[in-house]
């Protein structure tokens, strides 16, 4: 290799480097500028242990962070808050440690203080959501305890895992928000003064019990509809909850005015099937029906039954 | 020979059959409320009944089944449910013809009942298929249902649910029309009823 050639594969080399430390200059510092407004609390916050220094002994302690005071960064980094600051939402105060003690008699915010009024999340209808929530047994049971993030962690809280994706998916997701508390008796009992719980043995009328879990929301049997709420926020107390089978189990669905909702407003492809929508990902005995069978059953048995009537005439006639 | 009676359905028999009819009727009685469940409707059994009556019914029609088979492997009632491709849809077009015309002109059963003949060629035909293909069938897209997390969640594209579903509902559909056109042959005997007491006594 001559030397001119030599220059040509240094100067190549160099631009290429140049180029890519570039790109990742500026990837880096999106979001390093994300990361940044947070970090603060995030070093402490977004870690199940954390180090602050003593200073009257010059000691390096090393803590655990309460559970209720951990944030998982990436399912906050995703969630719909994710762009937000902290001290958008928590007072400024907390950037100085420790965090002064009366901080924590501060109210939180709830959904309405910015979402209320707002006519870009009207679509959203969170005054609906308020006024349903006031109606609902949480509220009406603890007032004073019960508020939007009881259920709705606002440091991971997603809409579109509620209306989009799998409805298995959603399912899950949206049962994990009961379960949270109705599974776990340290959580439960902040709430109320019951004692026990056991979901399982509260619902062990339900055939098919594990099945129902897993396809089915807590909701759709313990919420009343709401025709303009996609998801209704009016829990109602247990002696009210649905236990009537046919109430999905029908032509008439409920899923179809609840779980699937969202799912039937976008799209109604039918095949001829009743409720067509929800047999794109489950079905469901008595509330799918395909019309294209019911009527050629009802014609197949009809002949038959035509069939042996003529026959039975004719037997009458011939009998002599 | 017509007046000679046969013994033609030993006490094994006699019992499966009947557990069959009666389970039977109520897996269809209950299939059609799951299936068309509306709470208006009061000819319909509730659904949480029906579904408890078809699982319960649906088990023990399966090991009724299984008696079904056992029986048959070790008497001679299996050899009934054989028959010869060759000639099979002419002896089926025969009876046929019997059935349609034949009977109404007095003329006498192309195939006449005996000991080692208890079914006419059609009979023959439709009752292996109904136990051999049909039951099968049924039986096995039952037990998926009763434990659905056997299922394939995808097959080509569709719910595995669905499938297994809409397999259960037509086998189920094809059986009850079985039912019907089995009890009104039924009926064609040297009496209405001549066919139906063989059935309790044995005695043909």
């Amino acid at each position: 290799m001559n030397l001119s050639n030599f220059k040509h594969i240094i100067l190549i080399v160099s631009f290429l480097c140049t180029v890519s430390l570039g790109f990742g200059q500026e990837t880096n510092e999106k979001n390093q500028s994300g990361n940044d407004k947070n970090q603060k609390c995030l070093k402490c916050h977004g870690n199940h242990t954390f180090k602050y220094m003593n200073e009257d002994f010059g000691l390096e302690i090393k803590e655990a962070m309460c559970n209720n005071r951990f944030i998982d960064t990436i399912a906050f980094a995703q969630s719909n808050h994710g762009m937000f600051k902290c001290t958008d939402c928590h007072s400024p105060e907390y950037e100085s440690f420790p965090h002064a003690g009366n901080l924590r008699m501060g109210l939180m915010y709830a959904c309405n203080d910015c979402h209320g009024g707002d006519p870009e999340y009207a679509k959203f209808h969170f005054d609906e959501i308020e006024e349903a929530f006031y109606e609902s047994m949480h509220y009406n049971r603890a007032p004073d305890a019960f508020n939007c993030w009881s259920c709705h962690n606002p440091h991971s809280y997603k809409t579109q895992a509620s209306k989009g994706g799998k409805i298995s998916e959603t399912v899950t997701y949206d049962n994990n928000i009961c379960l949270k508390c109705h599974a776990d008796i340290s959580q439960f009992e902040l709430l109320t003064e019951r004692e026990n719980i056991n979901i399982l043995k509260t619902h062990d009328w339900l055939p098919n019990q594990e099945l129902h879990f897993k396809n089915v929301r807590c909701i759709e049997c313990h919420t009343q509809l709401n025709d303009s709420l996609l998801i209704s926020h009016v829990v109602m107390p247990k002696e009210n909850a649905i236990r009537e089978c046919t109430k999905c189990h029908s032509e008439n669905s409920r899923l179809m005015a609840s779980l699937y909702k969202y799912k039937s407003m976008e799209s109604r492809k039918s095949n001829g099937f009743i409720n067509a929508v929800i047999i794109n990902e489950s079905y469901v005995i008595g509330a799918n029906r395909n019309k294209y069978l019911n009527i050629l059953s009802v014609i197949i048995f009809g002949l038959v039954l035509s069939g042996i009537f003529i026959h039975t005439l004719f037997r009458i006639f011939k009998r002599k | 020979m017509a007046s000679e009676k046969l013994y033609l359905y030993p006490i094994w028999i006699r019992i499966w059959h009947w557990m069959n009819a009666i389970l039977f009727i109520t897996l269809l009685v209950t299939g059609v409320s799951m299936q068309y469940s509306n709470p208006e409707n009061p000819l319909l059994i509730s659904f949480e009944r029906s579904v408890e009556l078809h699982n319960l019914c649906g088990i023990l029609i399966s090991l009724n089944y299984l008696l079904f088979i056992i029986g048959n492997l070790l008497t001679s009632n299996g050899k009934q449910y054989k028959m010869k491709t060759k000639g099979l849809l002419t002896r089926i077009f025969n009876q046929s013809v019997y059935y349609l015309f034949g009977m109404f002109k007095k003329q006498d059963a192309p195939y006449p009942i005996s000991a080692e003949n208890k079914f006419n060629p059609m009979q023959r035909f439709i009752y292996s298929t109904a136990m051999y293909v049909g039951f099968p069938i049924i039986i096995a897209s039952g037990t998926a249902m009763l434990f659905p997390e056997i299922i394939i969640p995808q097959i080509f594209g569709f719910s595995g649910l669905l499938i297994t579903a809409i397999v259960h509902v037509i086998i189920g559909f094809i059986l009850s029309l079985f039912l019907f056109i089995h009890l009104y042959v039924c009926t064609i005997g040297s009496s209405i009823s001549s066919n139906f007491k063989s059935m309790i006594t044995g005695w043909h």
